[in-house]
């Protein structure tokens, strides 16, 4: 917006009022044009009062939130792509805690405080032998908030097993695996898969009695691996020794030691992590286009059950 | 639409709390080390097991809760069509005029940010009271016992207790995943979708629950009950390093060739009754699972009458039986042979090595089971 600028302002041309002589009317004339900023300055600093109608502001947010029309409350989510998962509108009862126990969206936000967490904590790991452990001593005793940082990394990550857990526990309860979700309980399955497996490869970073017993004691099931296995059934008869079956793949050896641990680190920090945000990807789309959150939906009568289409 | 039911005043609260401080102070005085059990118990990396039995306890009623008023309503409509037609059918209030859907901002919204921030408040308390574990560094040479999985991994490990090893940590965690998969496909019933249910899925919800505990009961087993050398030690029994068990660890076909049948013990023989009594397994299971998905609804009074009873056991619900006409053969082998090898054979092996020390039921050259 152009404040409007006083009328013969600038010109210098206004005889009446400018005094005589050159000296006077330069004076005269720089005066009135600052007079002329300043009004338009003040002029423009009211439209900054609003920041939301400044360049900057639209340019980031695209739509305003503070009305609350349905328009505005549609957009908000719509032009979020942080919210756009969303949909604008909602079963009304499912906003109620008691139905779905908001156990997906809790396990989804154990995943970014994880990811946060685990982030810093990478900045002061090493995954070598040498340096593990004494990373951990350092991150407890030395490193600011190291400490805070290590144990709600431990706790989110134990929280996150219960609350998937939960979540599984609840979609059964309510049936929502039901058509047309069948398709994405099984994408719940493998992401079920994959928390543990993450938990379990984070055990051994640490590089302590615990992580490595817990490791040693779970790796060696795969041993057993049938046929791809040394000590598996007809795993010797594929010609699998300790040297080259599935556990020395996953060890990168045949003992747990620097290789298990540079394995378990990019698995745990790369690998699998990446794996399962594809499948989140996935998991969160499908609610969309299945019709997003199964309930709580209007109640079925058993005599309205239709018979089988055969 | 709702009238408000004045109930009496009932005492019962007061018998179950009587009873159940009985029960909880009958199992203190049975106590023996209460350093040893909470030695156990507050462990950091206990804590997670410790906090998921109350909110397993917790969810499991706020869900059969939810159930149960919904089984009501359900009643209510199917004894009444005037008002089925009528009725919004939700036991959540809703009024003509009112939206079905809301906003999601900021009705859902505000829901989610505020789970968000409480979360985080819990980690933060969480993570400032109690420190991860740390022990010493890893040692090859000093072997940690009992050496432990993670505690989501104890159902496992304790498998191996009652399995081979290629069983308990490979083929078992399959089939469980595997049949977890195929749960959806399996299930034929179109009835409590969207809506907490008992009535209407009773033998879908148990096949689950039964799973469940089982998976959270390993866990507890795991976890507060084997000690060193992977023993059994009861809960507040002092954990003893020198402790010498004479389990008598044998197979079965040992014990019945005791019986005057000296031939079991020899091959072909043990392989062939082996194989006869894992087959008996399969089909009592088999047969025990058909005839649960038939049963209609077990009431109280069919509890207290013993010819009732025999009647409930007798007769097929009428609903069951439309639920499995609906069901494909396909469907009903994959679901019988899933419940079967996870949630029969294993509990059996279970108690038979638990209540009869007894290893394998089954025999053979290459695999024992």
């Amino acid at each position: 917006m152009e404040p409007e600028r006083p009328e013969g302002n600038g010109s210098g041309e206004s005889g009446e009022l400018a005094p005589k002589g050159r000296g006077a009317g330069l004076v005269s004339r720089a005066r009135a044009q600052g007079l002329a900023l300043k009004e338009r300055a003040e002029a423009e600093a009211k439209t900054y009062k609003d920041p939301q109608q400044t360049q900057l502001w639209k340019s980031i947010f695209r739509v305003s939130h503070d009305r609350s029309d349905p328009r505005n409350r549609s957009l908000a989510i719509l032009s979020n792509v942080f919210l756009h998962l969303h949909p604008a509108k909602v079963n009304r009862d499912a906003t109620r805690y008691s139905f779905t126990w908001g156990m997906g969206g809790i396990t989804f936000y154990l995943f970014i405080v994880l990811t946060f967490t685990g982030i810093l904590l990478m900045f002061y790991y090493h995954p070598t032998k040498v340096q593990a452990f004494r990373d951990i001593l350092y991150l407890e005793h030395d490193v600011p908030f190291g400490k805070l940082l290590r144990n709600m990394h431990r706790w989110a990550a134990h929280l996150m097993i219960i609350t998937t857990w939960l979540h599984m526990f609840r979609v059964v309860l309510t049936g929502s695996y039901k058509r047309p979700r069948e398709f994405n309980w099984c994408v719940g399955v493998v992401l079920l898969v994959l928390t543990l497996l993450l938990s379990f490869t984070g055990y051994l970073l640490p590089d302590d009695q615990l992580g490595f017993w817990a490791v040693t004691v779970g790796t060696n099931m795969a041993r057993s691996t049938p046929m791809l296995g040394s000590e598996g059934p007809f795993g010797p008869q594929m010609g699998m020794t300790p040297f080259n079956d599935v556990r020395f793949g996953l060890l990168g050896g045949s003992i747990v030691d620097s290789n298990a641990l540079l394995r378990s680190y990019i698995w745990h920090c790369i690998g699998i992590p990446v794996v399962a945000s594809l499948f989140m990807a996935v998991h969160f789309w499908r609610i969309r286009k299945d019709g997003g959150i199964s309930g709580p939906a209007p109640v079925m009568l058993e005599s309205e059950m239709k018979a089988v289409k055969k | 639409m709702s009238t408000v039911i004045e109930r009496p005043r009932s005492n019962r609260w007061l018998l179950w709390l009587v009873v159940s401080l009985a029960v909880v102070g009958a199992l203190a005085l049975m106590v023996d080390d209460w350093g040893q059990l909470w030695k156990i118990s507050s462990a950091p990396d206990n804590i997670p097991i410790v906090m998921m039995i109350p909110l397993v306890v917790f969810f499991t009623w706020l869900g059969l809760k939810q159930s149960k008023d919904n089984d009501k309503l359900v009643g209510e409509l199917e004894e009444d069509p005037a008002l089925a037609k009528s009725h919004h059918r939700k036991t959540q209030p809703w009024r003509p005029g009112w939206a079905r859907e809301l906003h999601v901002w900021p009705y859902l919204v505000r829901v989610e940010f505020l789970a968000a921030i409480i979360v985080t408040i819990i980690l933060f308390v969480w993570s400032i009271l109690l420190n991860a574990p740390l022990e010493e560094p890893a040692n090859p040479n000093l072997t940690m016992n009992p050496s432990k999985a993670p505690w989501y991994f104890l159902g496992l490990q304790e498998m191996l207790v009652y399995f081979d090893p290629w069983i308990a940590g490979v083929v078992m965690p399959s089939l469980l995943l595997v049949g977890l998969m195929v749960f959806p496909y399996v299930d034929s019933n179109p009835l409590g979708n969207g809506y907490y249910s008992w009535r209407q899925r009773r033998f879908a919800v148990s096949m689950f629950l039964w799973g469940f505990f089982m998976w959270i009961i390993l866990i507890i087993i795991g976890t507060f009950i084997r000690g060193p050398g992977w023993m059994w030690f009861w809960p507040g029994q002092t954990w003893d390093h020198n402790r010498v068990v004479f389990d008598r660890n044998r197979d079965l076909h040992e014990i019945v060739a005791g019986w005057g049948l000296p031939f079991l013990n020899l091959y072909p023989w043990k392989a062939i009754f082996g194989a006869v009594v894992v087959g008996v397994v399969f089909v009592t299971g088999g047969l025990f699972f058909h005839w649960l998905m038939l049963r209609r609804r077990l009431e109280w009074a069919d509890i207290k009458s013993p010819a009732r009873l025999k009647g409930w056991a007798k007769k097929n619900g009428e609903f069951e039986e439309k639920l499995l006409a609906r069901t494909s053969i396909l469907q009903y082998l994959t679901f019988q042979f899933f419940a079967i090898t996870v949630l029969w054979l294993f509990p059996v092996k279970l108690l038979l090595r638990l209540l009869f020390t007894i290893k394998y039921i089954w025999v053979t050259p290459w695999f024992n089971v």
